[in-house]
């Protein structure tokens, strides 16, 4: 969708009075009225303490609320100088809200933030989820200083999470992105971020928002191009990012949202992942990883069920996806006892490579090799529990840092798998 | 007596001869057409072949699943099916003409019927090989949905749904053939009929179980939560 048709007339004239400002705070919205009020004020009272002297706005993109999300964002704009908090403001803090369809469409919610700070100029645009109920007054300035300040292009978010919380994150999205790209970016598909005007610039015209990939996960694409395109990447420690039964666990879902628009990504960015051979850290504000360890229920049974009952279902499937020896492994596991089974790192990461390369050369329909990933996935995910059941914090962290070498190593298997199907076809 | 039969001999033997005279430089015509229509045939082969596999034309039938669905029938690869099709239809249709130019009025009728049915073999062809890939993606696609979904014999569920749309292409292409139209159509309804009526009758009776827990699952949220509080969250 071209710029003039992300922004509707009413947003186009909404936009074009604010002027230029310094700072746009983007929000998605769908249905959350619940969170909203809260989420906003803590906004406000950031900006407020923060960048008082900044032109500043809050963009919010609706997917159809019913429940008033948006007339509780309007209310938020300030007219005047002085606010409930009792913080001062220099400037007018504006506050728009614009529908964009009938249900929520990540891809174009955030193509329509990107537009308008591309149009209002923002020197620096943060996107804060509207269900971060943990958030708090400083991680405006925690995500918008560095762009705005210290002029860095990308800013990723760290969260303190439950060591069994993300798992997909840290089993797949992580290690595989880092071992890629050469930097180690802890959330690359990130609920909160902030970017530069030379980012947005360059995503504005970007193909990512007519494809499923952007319109289903754009943040991973947004990941994905700025640390391909050599951008200037921090990463901030922002806190808790929420709790765990808060969430949904649909994996399929969550495949689509994040290891769909990471392997569309890297059809477009071959050349520069195919040429990065080490990995560096991105500078830190705050710590690196912060793991708690409380307990959970977790049905760890369940998971082990459907990976066996999902590899004997899935054999036609799988058997255009994986090479004949990791399928032959994977069947291997899935005969094994709970107490015996194993999912080692090796094996995990030949097959997300051989998913990998099946996706580039869609031996069948992409989505089709997305949602065959699911059962491997839980298989893991159970082994990686079981393994990992009594780890403290820095085991875990040092377990995880062995699978991303799993991926660096094992690099060369992807290149391999990358380019011998086009050679053979 | 003697002198009448050895003319009418003569006579006869003068007309099989003059039939003879007339019939052989027509089948040496037709023989040198069908040679000739095989060397046109053979190259038509060869030609479709390089087009097809310049346009990958077997993998994307692997893709579509419709490779997989020839192998399970012991047929060969879908480009090579198709340079046999054209090679014969090729060879035949010469054949035919050249019979045509033998002059007889009922087999150039007969040839005249075969022409015009190409048209509609081919439609049927398509419409085969249409369902044939859209039988393989659907049936995938119930597939992972079932075992993502956790339900119960996802591969009896993704065949029935690959029977079901292949038994409906073909019936298309019976149609379209215009072979024993209302036999087709009265054995398409009684085999999806009764798929329709069994599966009712497994569902409701059979899985009484399963169907109040999908009805459940359907229309309870309170159940679904705590199904779902016992998973971890990927993201």
């Amino acid at each position: 969708m071209a710029e003039e048709d992300i922004l509707s007339d009413e947003l186009l004239r909404q936009l074009i009075s604010v002027g230029e400002v310094d700072i746009l705070v983007g929000l998605h919205t769908y249905n959350h009225a619940k969170t909203i009020g809260h989420v906003v004020q803590v906004i406000r009272e950031g900006l407020l303490k923060y960048f008082p002297r900044e032109r500043v706005a809050i963009l919010n993109a609706d997917g159809g609320s019913q429940d008033g999300t948006r007339e509780l964002i309007r209310a938020a704009a300030i007219s005047d100088s002085r606010s409930g908090s009792g913080l001062a403001t220099l400037r007018t803090l504006h506050s728009i809200s614009s529908q964009y369809g009938n249900a929520p469409a990540p891809g174009t919610a955030l193509h329509m933030v990107v537009a308008a700070a591309d149009l209002l100029r923002a020197k620096a645009c943060a996107i804060i989820a509207p269900e971060s109920s943990q958030i708090l007054p400083d991680w405006t300035d925690r995500l918008l200083r560095p762009i705005y300040r210290e002029h860095f292009d990308f800013v990723a978010p760290v969260y303190r999470r439950h060591r069994f919380e993300g798992m997909l994150v840290t089993n797949l999205m992580y290690p595989m992105t880092s071992a890629l790209f050469g930097k180690q970016i802890r959330e690359p598909r990130p609920s909160e971020f902030a970017f530069s005007s030379e980012l947005a610039g360059r995503l504005l015209g970007h193909e990512l928002w007519s494809a499923d990939a952007g319109r289903l996960g754009p943040e991973v694409c947004f990941t994905v191009e700025a640390l391909s395109d050599g951008l200037r990447v921090f990463q901030t420690f922002l806190g808790p990012k929420g709790r765990l039964e808060q969430q949904s666990p649909d994996l399929v879902a969550a495949l689509r949202q994040t290891v769909g628009p990471l392997f569309w990504s890297m059809e477009r960015t071959g050349a520069t992942w195919q040429a990065q051979n080490e990995i560096h850290a991105v500078p830190t504000a705050g710590p690196e990883y912060d793991l708690t360890t409380e307990s959970v229920a977790v049905g760890g049974e369940r998971l082990h069920q459907m990976f066996c009952s999902g590899v004997v279902d899935l054999e036609q499937v799988l058997k255009s996806i994986l090479s004949p020896g990791t399928l032959t492994q994977l069947q291997h596991a899935a005969t094994l006892q709970e107490s015996e089974f194993q999912f080692t790192d090796e094996l995990w990461v030949r097959t997300i490579y051989e998913f990998a390369a099946s996706y580039h050369h869609a031996v069948i329909n992409r989505d089709h090799i997305l949602q065959a990933l699911a059962p491997l996935y839980r298989g893991r995910a159970y082994a990686f529990l079981t393994e990992n059941s009594d780890a403290s914090p820095e085991v875990f962290e040092a377990r995880i840092e062995a699978l991303c070498s799993t991926f660096e190593r094992s690099k060369p298997y992807l290149l391999e798998l990358w380019t011998a199907m086009e050679g053979g076809s | 007596m003697g002198d009448m039969i050895v003319n009418e001999l003569g006579q006869a033997w003068n007309e099989f001869a003059r039939a003879l005279a007339h019939l052989l430089p027509r089948l040496l015509a037709l023989l040198i057409i069908a040679v000739v229509g095989w060397v046109i045939a053979y190259v038509l082969k060869i030609v479709v072949r390089s087009v097809l596999r310049l346009v990958r034309f077997d993998r994307l039938s692997e893709k579509a699943g419709a490779a997989q669905l020839l192998n399970t029938a012991a047929l060969p690869s879908p480009s090579e099916l198709l340079c046999q099709l054209v090679f014969w239809l090729a060879w035949l249709g010469i054949i035919l003409a050249g019979i045509s130019s033998l002059g007889s009025p009922g087999v150039q009728h007969h040839i005249a019927d075969f022409f015009l049915f190409l048209p509609r073999l081919f439609a049927a062809l398509f419409m085969i090989f249409l369902g044939m890939l859209a039988a393989s993606f659907f049936a995938r696609a119930a597939l992972l949905a079932a075992v993502n979904s956790d339900l119960p014999s996802p591969q009896l569920l993704s065949d029935a749904v690959k029977v079901i749309i292949v038994v409906l292409a073909v019936s298309m292409a019976f149609e379209e053939l215009g072979l024993a139209q209302r036999t087709v159509l009265i054995a398409f309804s009684i085999v999806f009929g009764a798929l329709m009526l069994g599966l009712a009758i497994a569902f409701g009776m059979g899985g009484r179980d399963l169907a109040r827990e999908f009805l459940e699952r359907r229309f309870s949220q309170t159940r679904l939560r705590k199904k779902r509080a016992d998973v971890l969250p990927p993201l």
